[in-house]
């Protein structure tokens, strides 16, 4: 079978793919695999070759990556590309000029542990036995990964296409411009429109689905829809300079392993007889989608924009540095080649929250197309991706505030040299903050408050004021800066301040939404796996789970009426929640959503002295029988109605007070004033999210809870299921009879000391968790264990870690190791349950 | 009166003059005037009898002893004393390498302005003339501000046509050279092949990076050849060392004018439209169905070159037998 | 030897050239800029007659400010010298530049010593006035032939001495012999250009580029507007696909009469 066009232009499809770079043709082959027919792809350039960012990739894949979804769908992809024999294991070393970055390579080998993927470390020496034309002299050592490959992304994708045309009848149209994407927006409790149709230059297609895979185009076509896709096209400068011999005399397309000089944010990589230098260390180059020019108008290609000498320049020098011959060899195509970036850093995938059957297959790069063209595929077929989680990439993460131009390009400025920047998992953004106005921000700012921002709200970390107890209780900095980056021994005084006193804590970043109607009680029960239908007062903490029974949420939801559920979720997973609960409500008019958010404010007074502060506010009995645990009542603090909610994350008895937006600061002046008898203190969310949870082994989604496991395994399954269905049920029936294979734990690090007599701080970025015999820890599904949150426990005074590890592993008291740094510390199982306190005797005071 | 300088080789006018005569009729009668013609080199009656086919009342010949071949300076210099002593009121040459050329020496002469390619003229107080930019992908119109226009019509910007026969007058032109005039004289003369060259063929076989390699044109060699045609090439294909420029078409190579010219694996970058758009048919072999190349051309056949190519050579070489 | 090439600051265009609403000028938003063909081919020759007979080459080119581009690209590719004529907007007609850039050229010389050769390209990829190279050299009462496609110097290309020079017609070639000072018009196909090395890329960085304001008067060539030709839309006829499609292919050439 050929590309041709097929003769008639459809007027119908099931679904329309736009983009035939790699990411599009690998929906469609993907979707073929999984049963899909009456698919129709088109593209505005003409094929194999449509002019988008495919055709001018260096097409290398370094499958080591800190971030397990670009580590797993980076390894996903390379496969795929080696099963289809277009690929070749070249190998690839990050070299390293800088003391810096030789502690990062200890960090890449860490990682390249957690995902099974084989690499050593180099000495200067041995880089260059591997790669003869490097000056060893400017490096201090490289990080080899042999399983590096090089891949050919434009025959991949024909062959995906291909595929699809024989198995699924798959009708490609080249040379077709997409001029609307039209929707039905007649409107719907739901709040979302729903795709129609397509309009390009050969005819309109009616549609039930549409896909968006248009690489740097995207965010143009989902502005068709009147919706969008936060990305920026942004320039990657490379130049191809050769002939060399020592290179030609390989006689293939690559013979030498690439060379990432991390340093210098450049790579070499052969192609052939030549070099091909690539550059992520010029200035942030952006350009609108309407300032890309079409393929006519294109001197080269789209994307394969004018170069721009001035900016390789620096480049260039430092390429020659570290290879010399480089320098006489001819620069004979050199291009500003456009990819794309994001806001975040990461790709966007899934359905788009606002426009029901509009798939965004964005942001992709080469070296991830297959896996997360699978992730498309999967997603459109079962309602989640299966192959791994995919929250990171999930386009409907995004806030409003995030999907502006301006936030767009700003963060994308910002990002764009930490491409192959050393990124510290805590590091904070420069620019873009306070996007969200809190209640509380002048008063943290006055307590000199450190911000650290959760995707666009900000929350205070640490308060410097609260300094002095650092030395009420004898604390110190750590040893080494990269554990002592981003974090204060101030946040270890507020956690031991709160469990000998109390701290109130800014939580105004819960989303909170509010389900009403008669049929609400009914729709929440079906996205919860626990009872929603509980007494009016009562609440419930559910997890919600994934057609397939892993977890998609776990979060609060709470019966403040007899048709009306009010649901409580954390702000990382705000944008995914409001859409899930969007999506699979009715339509019928039985339920109505709402967005209190910005309605409702919310503080967290706990700590032994929490109840003695509240009560000076309110003539509520605030025993545990006027107020138990786990339920809410109306309350007046200080003259203002409040929603007080007996709850704690950090394991000390208290509330989580909600307050009007306008009123909040009173409330807020109230408590502190109450409290200073009591040694309240602001405290930050270096607490509540870490230390005081970790003590407590409180999951969290997006570490723990991620939709590769399932509440049994995450030890947070009831002894019965109820009977109401919920989405999920027939997965979560099947795990439970099947049992868990896993189970979440704490482990404690039972000496942190490294092998330079350092105490050293496991900052939660995946680090494995081995055996005593330093093999990782795999299950049958080929589930590695690793660190999904880790953190000092100052009223332990060790470091703590989660994850998951095999049954017969978890047992308390096991043995193990967990890697940080390229090194081994050991540490033993504490149990599924809290480090801190297991018995909730504080809780329950 | 609009004087037409013509361009003739081996006693023959070139096409491009013809196409100047063609051109130079229609501005003449636009301009209410005669039509006249200069030869500069030589008279030889064949090239008066051309002349006068295309619609020349009269005929000045120059042909100075001392000029025995092509020069610039001296062909320059002669036209620049017509101006002056024939005081015609346009001078018109055809847009050829020399005529260009020639044009711009004169003008260079009587430090007046030249319009060079044209497509259209209106003549009055300021000329107004449409003319090539970028080879013909864009044109410009300008106004020409001067006491005598100096123009050159664009190669095959009109089909040459015979106008009503003139039996013109020759009038010697006496012009006067000096030595320095004729340094620029052509020394030498080498042929490099007989027989029928790439600007004059009927059929041109042209492959571009589509035909993958130097070897790659054997094929595209042997149509040529079974058809009486030459082998033309992309710029990418020149640039990439698989054919001598000289094969070139393009805007910085030959502008062909084939009866067909049979374009397989070429995409149809501006830069070779510009030197095909004047070949009388195009027939487009390519496995793009969108590609500029096919879009413009009259026939097309989808699919790859090196399937198609082969066959058409079997084909034309049963029909031969 | 002493070589000048006078080069032309082009946008590097695709398929197709916009024009600028007001159709004054090409639309380069999207476009990079290059030096124009022939005249790429005129710095090679260049570099490579200097490389032969020693001596140094000299970019010259008049344009807005930004054509320094394109004298550092010569120079990264082996030019010495650079200077530039700063103009901006139109209304540099091919007279008007030829005059600014004559009297450039004796300034230079009067600084320098004269150049034994003067390469222009033949025509710009742009405009196409095919005329500026031979007012400069008339001007310079300097030999001037156009359309070169190989140059060789006697001697050590040094003062006396000729230039001998082909240029490509119809099934072969003429020879020109002349004497030195002299200036060409030469065309792509004298040589394959050289690309820069990274090396050659950084020095050029470092040449000094001498700035020169441009004055001249007004030519008598104005523009009005750039526009695109219409183009004629012709129905492609699909004569089949593959090599089934032979048969189709030969009635057309038949009915052509060049079978």
């Amino acid at each position: 079978m050929s590309d041709l066009p097929s003769a008639a232009f459809p007027t119908t499809a099931k679904v329309v793919v736009i983009g035939a770079g790699i990411v599009g043709n690998c929906v469609v082959g993907h979707l073929a695999r999984l049963g899909w027919k009456d698919m129709v792809l088109i593209d505005k350039g003409p094929l194999p070759n449509p002019g988008g960012s495919t055709g001018h990739a260096s097409n290398f894949i370094f499958p080591v990556d800190h971030n397990k979804e670009m580590a797993l769908l980076g390894e996903q992809s390379a496969n795929q590309y080696r099963d289809m024999n277009l690929s070749v294991d070249s190998g690839g070393i990050e070299v390293a000029r800088t003391q810096d970055r030789m502690d990062e390579l200890q960090r890449r080998m860490t990682s390249a542990k957690a995902w099974g993927i084989e690499a050593h470390l180099l000495t200067p020496a041995e880089v260059k036995e591997l790669v003869p034309f490097v000056n060893e002299d400017v490096i201090l050592g490289g990080f080899y990964c042999p399983t590096v490959s090089v891949v050919d992304s434009l025959e991949t994708g024909t062959v995906m296409r291909k595929e699809a045309i024989e198995t699924a009848g798959l009708q490609v149209f080249a040379n077709t411009e997409v001029l609307d994407v039209v929707t039905d927006d007649t409107p719907r409790p739901n709040g979302r429109r729903k795709v129609t149709a397509v309009v390009t230059n050969k005819g309109t297609i009616e549609t039930e689905h549409v896909v968006i895979a248009c690489g740097v185009w995207s965010n143009r076509i989902a502005y068709m829809a009147d919706t969008y896709i936060p990305l920026v096209p942004a320039v990657h400068q490379m130049a191809d300079v050769g002939p060399m011999d020592i290179l030609a005399e390989t006689n293939n397309e690559i013979g030498y392993p690439i060379v990432r000089d991390m340093d210098t944010f450049c790579y070499e990589r052969q192609s052939s007889g030549s070099m091909e230098v690539g550059s992520y260390g010029h200035r942030a180059i952006l350009h609108h989608p309407d300032e890309i020019p079409s393929n006519e108008e294109a001197a080269l290609s789209p994307t394969e924009m004018p170069f721009t000498p001035d900016d390789f320049d620096d480049q260039m020098e430092t390429a020659i540095e570290l290879m010399d011959m480089l320098g006489e060899a001819e620069i004979k195509y050199a291009i500003n080649g456009l990819l794309s970036l994001t806001p975040d850093g990461m790709p966007c995938l899934g359905e788009i929250p606002d426009v029901e059957n509009l798939w965004s297959a964005a942001a992709v790069w080469v070296k991830e197309g297959p896996g997360m063209g699978q992730v498309v595929a999967e997603w459109m077929t079962y309602g989640n991706p299966r192959v791994i989680d995919s929250h990171g990439a999930d386009v409907a993460r995004f806030y409003e505030q995030e999907k502006s131009d301006e936030h767009i390009w700003a963060r994308a400025e910002e990002s764009f040299i930490k491409t192959y920047g050393i990124v510290h998992p805590s590091e904070q953004w420069g620019d873009r903050r306070h996007l969200v106005e809190g209640p509380f921000r002048g008063r943290q700012e006055a307590l000199g408050a450190e911000f650290f921002q959760a995707r666009v709200w900000e929350r205070p970390q640490w308060y410097n004021s609260n300094a002095d107890l650092v030395e009420r209780y004898g604390l110190s900095e750590r040893e080494v800066e990269w554990d002592n980056r981003w974090w204060s021994p101030i946040t270890v005084g507020e956690h031991l301040n709160l469990r000998e006193n109390c701290g109130l804590i800014d939580l105004s970043a819960f989303q909170i939404y509010e389900l009403e109607g008669p049929g609400a009680v009914e729709f929440a029960d079906y996205l919860a796996v626990n009872k929603v239908d509980v007494p009016v007062g009562r609440s419930v903490y559910t997890p919600w789970l994934t057609p397939d029974g892993g977890f998609h949420s776990d979060l609060t939801m709470m019966r403040v009426g007899e048709e009306t559920v009010r649901i409580v979720t954390g702000v990382f997973d705000g944008g995914r929640d409001e859409f899930w609960v969007r999506k699979h409500m009715p339509n019928d008019g039985s339920v109505t959503f709402r967005n209190l958010t910005m309605e409702l404010s919310t503080l967290g007074l706990w700590g032994p002295h929490a109840p003695a502060v509240l009560a000076q506010l309110t003539d509520h009995d605030l025993s545990q029988v006027g107020s138990p645990y786990g339920s809410y009542l109306d309350a007046t603090i200080a003259g203002v109605e409040c929603k007080l909610f007996r709850i704690s994350y950090v394991g000390d008895t208290g509330w989580e007070i909600y307050i009007p937006w306008d009123q909040a600061t009173v409330v807020w002046d109230a408590i502190l004033e109450a409290g200073k008898d009591h040694g309240i203190r602001a405290t930050g969310g270096g607490v509540y999210s870490l230390s005081g949870r970790i003590e407590k082994g409180y999951r969290l989604v997006g570490a723990e809870l991620e939709s590769e496991y399932n509440p049994l395994e995450a030890g947070l399954a009831r002894p019965k299921v109820k009977a109401a269905n919920f989405i999920g049920r027939e997965a979560y029936l099947a795990a439970r009879e099947a049992g868990a294979e896993v189970q979440c734990v704490t482990l404690s690090v039972e000496d942190n000391t490294d092998s330079q007599g350092r105490k050293r701080y496991m900052q939660g970025g995946n680090e494995p968790i081995l055996d005593m015999f330093g093999d990782r820890i795999i299950d049958s599904h080929g589930r590695a264990s690793r660190v999904t949150t880790a953190g000092y426990a100052p009223s332990i005074g060790k470091v703590l870690l989660m994850g998951y590890v095999t049954n017969e592993l978890a047992e308390p008291g096991t043995d193990l190791q967990v890697m940080y740094m390229n090194e081994l510390y050991p540490c033993k199982v504490v149990g599924s349950g809290s480090a801190f306190d297991p018995e909730d005797t504080r809780l329950k005071s | 009166m609009l004087l037409v300088i013509l361009e003739h080789e081996d006693g023959v006018l070139v096409e491009a003059a013809r196409e100047a005569l063609t051109f130079g009729r229609t501005l003449a009668e636009k301009m209410g005037e005669d039509l006249e013609a200069a030869l500069i080199g030589s008279g030889e009656d064949s090239l008066v009898e051309a002349a006068g086919q295309y619609g020349a009342e009269t005929v000045h010949v120059a042909a100075p002893v001392e000029l025995t071949d092509y020069s610039p300076d001296a062909y320059g210099s002669i036209v620049a004393q017509m101006v002056e002593s024939l005081e015609p009121d346009a001078v018109l040459a055809c847009g050829s390498s020399r005529g260009n050329e020639v044009m711009a020496q004169a003008a260079a002469r009587l430090d007046a302005p030249f319009v060079a390619n044209s497509l259209d003229a209106t003549p009055g107080d300021d000329w107004l003339i449409t003319r090539v930019q970028w080879g013909g992908s864009l044109l410009e119109d300008v106004t020409l501000e001067a006491d005598t226009p100096l123009l050159t019509c664009g190669l095959h910007s009109v089909a040459s046509e015979p106008g009503d026969e003139q039996n013109p007058d020759v009038e010697e032109f006496d012009a006067e050279l000096d030595a320095s005039d004729l340094i620029t004289m052509v020394k030498d003369r080498v042929v490099q092949e007989a027989g029928v060259t790439l600007p004059t063929a009927p059929v041109v076989c042209g492959g571009g990076r589509g035909v993958g390699s130097a070897d790659g044109f054997g094929q595209l060699e042997e149509l040529a050849t079974l058809l009486g045609g030459r082998v033309g090439c992309s710029r990418a294909v020149t640039n990439l060392g698989w054919r001598p420029h000289s094969d070139q078409v393009g805007q910085t190579g030959t502008r062909i004018a084939p009866e067909i010219y049979i374009a397989s694996g070429i995409s149809g970058a501006i830069q070779h439209w510009v030197g095909a758009m004047a070949s009388k048919h195009i027939l487009a072999i390519n496995t793009d169905r969108e590609a500029n190349m096919v879009v413009k051309a009259d026939w097309a056949v989808i699919g790859d070159l090196h399937e198609v190519v082969p066959a058409i050579i079997e084909e034309v070489k049963r029909r031969k037998a | 030897m002493k070589i000048l090439v006078c080069v032309k600051r082009v946008p590097a265009p695709g398929a197709k050239i916009n024009v600028t609403a007001d159709g004054s000028d090409v639309d380069a938003a999207h476009l990079g800029f290059t030096t124009s063909p022939h005249e790429e081919c005129a710095v090679e020759g260049a570099v490579q007659l200097v490389e032969e007979h020693s001596g140094e080459v000299t970019v010259l080119t008049l344009g807005p400010g930004e054509s320094e581009e394109q004298l550092r690209y010569a120079a990264s590719v082996g030019a010495a010298h650079g200077v530039l004529v700063e103009v901006d907007g139109n209304g540099w007609d091919p007279q008007r530049t030829a005059a600014a850039l004559t009297t450039a050229i004796e300034g230079i010389e009067a600084e320098r010593g004269r150049f034994d050769l003067i390469l222009f390209g033949n025509e710009s990829a742009d405009a196409g006035g095919f005329q500026v190279g031979v007012r400069v050299a008339r001007a310079l009462g300097r030999p001037m032939v156009q359309g070169i496609k190989g140059i060789e110097a006697s001697g050590d290309g040094s003062g006396e001495g000729t230039i001998t020079a082909r240029r490509e017609i119809d099934g072969g070639f003429e020879v020109y012999e002349i004497p030195r000072p002299a200036v060409l018009g030469v065309m792509e196909g004298l040589n394959l250009p050289r690309y820069p090395t990274m090396k050659g890329r950084l020095a050029s960085k470092k040449i000094e580029i001498a700035k020169l304001a441009g004055h001249a008067d007004e030519g008598g060539q104005s523009r009005i507007t750039l526009h695109r030709p219409e183009e004629a839309v012709s129905e492609t006829v699909i004569l089949g696909t593959g090599a089934e499609a032979a048969a189709a292919v030969v009635d057309v050439l038949d009915e052509l009469g060049v079978l």
